[in-house]
């Protein structure tokens, strides 16, 4: 019997921007063998957090451009917790200045991946996250 | 699978998500997706609490505009105070297993409205469904939602598998989409219980209807149609324009069907599909685990159709495999 495959959220929260980045994660993650479940552009906390729960995701990769970070990271991270999904860990994706990258993970955030990460970075990042270097089975 | 925080087992999810819990019906989901034992006990559990819900399945070319209209139809049931469920596949990559599941993105009115969307992988399966589907339906079941939509991968020939799994087929042609010839030859005239002309507001609608009845007007003299001839409507899912015909024609093919024999013979059709897709899957299990056992390349003596005949005789003289 194969693996399940890790199953991930992708948004991106707020009003701004397109979401060629976006879609660029997600083909990565696909080409790692994970099953992403695309939401795209202007997304809230309460669709993201329908979908994690609805489909039941291993993991959230929220995507900000806005430099509203440090207010939006921490509301997604409460909604879910609200919402009994605590244990689904969000990864950030953006411009994060070094020093706001303390303050997220204080909010619960389990990982930031900035603009220049590479495919390989972006991978081990949602491995990690999960705890899971190993396979999934 | 992975450990998780929840780690009930399927009997308390089962008794929590039938209490409304989403969360217990997401996980039982994902117990169905990844099979095995816990996936055949959940199997046995919601068996006997299955067969309430309308089975309705969509299928069409890529891009048709299929999860704009169950997004439309799924906000509509909603706010019509049903308790509405979306299936919607994709395919995995046959390459690396991943996949990209994008069809909630045209459902997200839906998902506001309080419709239970779930993105499914086809994980290897052919036909435009993943194996677990049935299973799947058969949770949503009887967790009490109705109806179960199912929006098959849009891929470039026609899904018609899709049919053994629903009651009620909806088929989504777009203008330019081909021409009826192209319908008929993939099969579709067969297994559509209702035809939907998606983009109306594209030039070419008028014609992609008009050929589809010249066909279906064919097939009647051949007598394939008769009595049950599919109807076709028009819609504009984007506006969300002629789904509430859609759903009118829907219900009413439900209605029609559950009214003579015809719910019975759908449902029996599901089951002996499920059976079969199942059955063809432990085939191959057995099939590979036979091969392991045998030299590379065969034995000098022996051709290919003996070899396989050969083996084919330990398979069904059984206990080869467990
Ligand atoms: N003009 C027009 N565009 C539409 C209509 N319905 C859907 N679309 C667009 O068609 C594109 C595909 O729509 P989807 O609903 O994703 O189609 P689909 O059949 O689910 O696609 P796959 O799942 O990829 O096979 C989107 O850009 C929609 O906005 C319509 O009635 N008119
Ligand atoms: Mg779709």
């Amino acid at each position: 019997m194969a693996g399940t495959p890790i199953r991930v959220v992708l948004a991106k929260l707020g009003l701004d921007g397109h979401d060629r980045g976006l879609k660029v994660v997600a083909r990565i993650l696909r080409d790692a063998g994970m099953e992403v479940v695309y939401l795209g552009l202007r997304q809230t906390t309460d669709t993201i957090v329908d979908a994690v729960e609805q489909e039941d995701a291993d993991v959230v990769g929220i995507s900000m451009h806005n430099a509203g970070h440090l207010t939006l990271a921490p509301l997604i991270v409460c909604a879910l917790a609200e919402a009994g999904l605590d244990d689904v860990p969000v990864v950030i994706g953006g411009i994060v200045p070094e020093e706001d990258r303390g303050e997220l993970a204080a909010a619960g955030v389990a990982a930031v991946l900035g603009p220049g990460a590479s495919a390989a970075e972006v991978v081990a990042s949602v491995r990690a996250v999960l705890g899971a270097d190993a396979p999934t089975s | 699978m992975r450990p998780r925080a929840d780690d009930r087992a399927p009997a308390g999810l089962l008794a929590a998500a039938r209490g409304g819990e989403r969360r217990a019906a997401a996980r039982l989901l994902t117990i169905v997706e990844h099979g095995g034992p816990a996936a055949e006990e959940v199997a046995e559990a919601t068996h006997p609490l299955s067969g309430g819900a309308h089975v309705v399945g969509i299928t069409g070319a890529p891009g048709s505009g299929k999860s704009t209209l169950v997004g439309v139809l799924a906000t509509r049931l909603t706010e019509a105070g049903g308790r509405p469920a979306v299936v919607a596949v994709d395919p995995s990559s046959p390459l690396t297993g991943g996949a990209i599941l994008g069809d909630r993105v045209r459902m997200e009115a839906a998902t506001a409205a309080g419709a239970f969307i779930r993105s499914v992988a086809t994980r290897g399966h052919g036909g435009g469904l993943a194996l677990s589907v049935p299973g799947s339906v058969r949770v949503l079941d009887a967790c009490g939602f109705d109806p179960i939509v199912v929006e098959t991968v849009g891929v470039g020939q026609v899904e018609v598998d899709v049919a053994a799994a629903a009651d009620t087929t909806v088929v989504v042609v777009t203008p330019g989409w081909g021409d009826a010839v192209q319908a008929n030859k993939a099969g579709l005239l067969e297994v559509a219980d209702l035809f939907v002309v998606n983009k109306d507001d594209r030039p070419g609608a008028d014609d992609a209807r008009r050929d589809l009845e010249l066909m279906l007007d064919l097939s009647e003299v051949s007598g394939s149609a008769g009595d049950d001839r599919p109807a076709v409507l028009s819609t504009t899912a984007t506006a969300g324009d002629g789904v509430d015909r859609v759903l009118a024609a829907v219900e009413d093919h439900h209605r029609r069907l559950a009214a003579g024999r015809g719910l019975v013979e759908r449902r029996a059709r599901r089951y002996d599909a499920e059976v079969r897709a199942r059955l063809g899957h432990l085939l191959e299990d057995a099939v590979g685990h036979l091969l392991t056992g045998e030299p590379a390349g065969g034995r000098s003596s022996e051709t290919p159709v003996a070899a396989a005949r050969r083996l084919a005789g330990r398979l069904l003289a059984g206990g080869e495999h467990g």
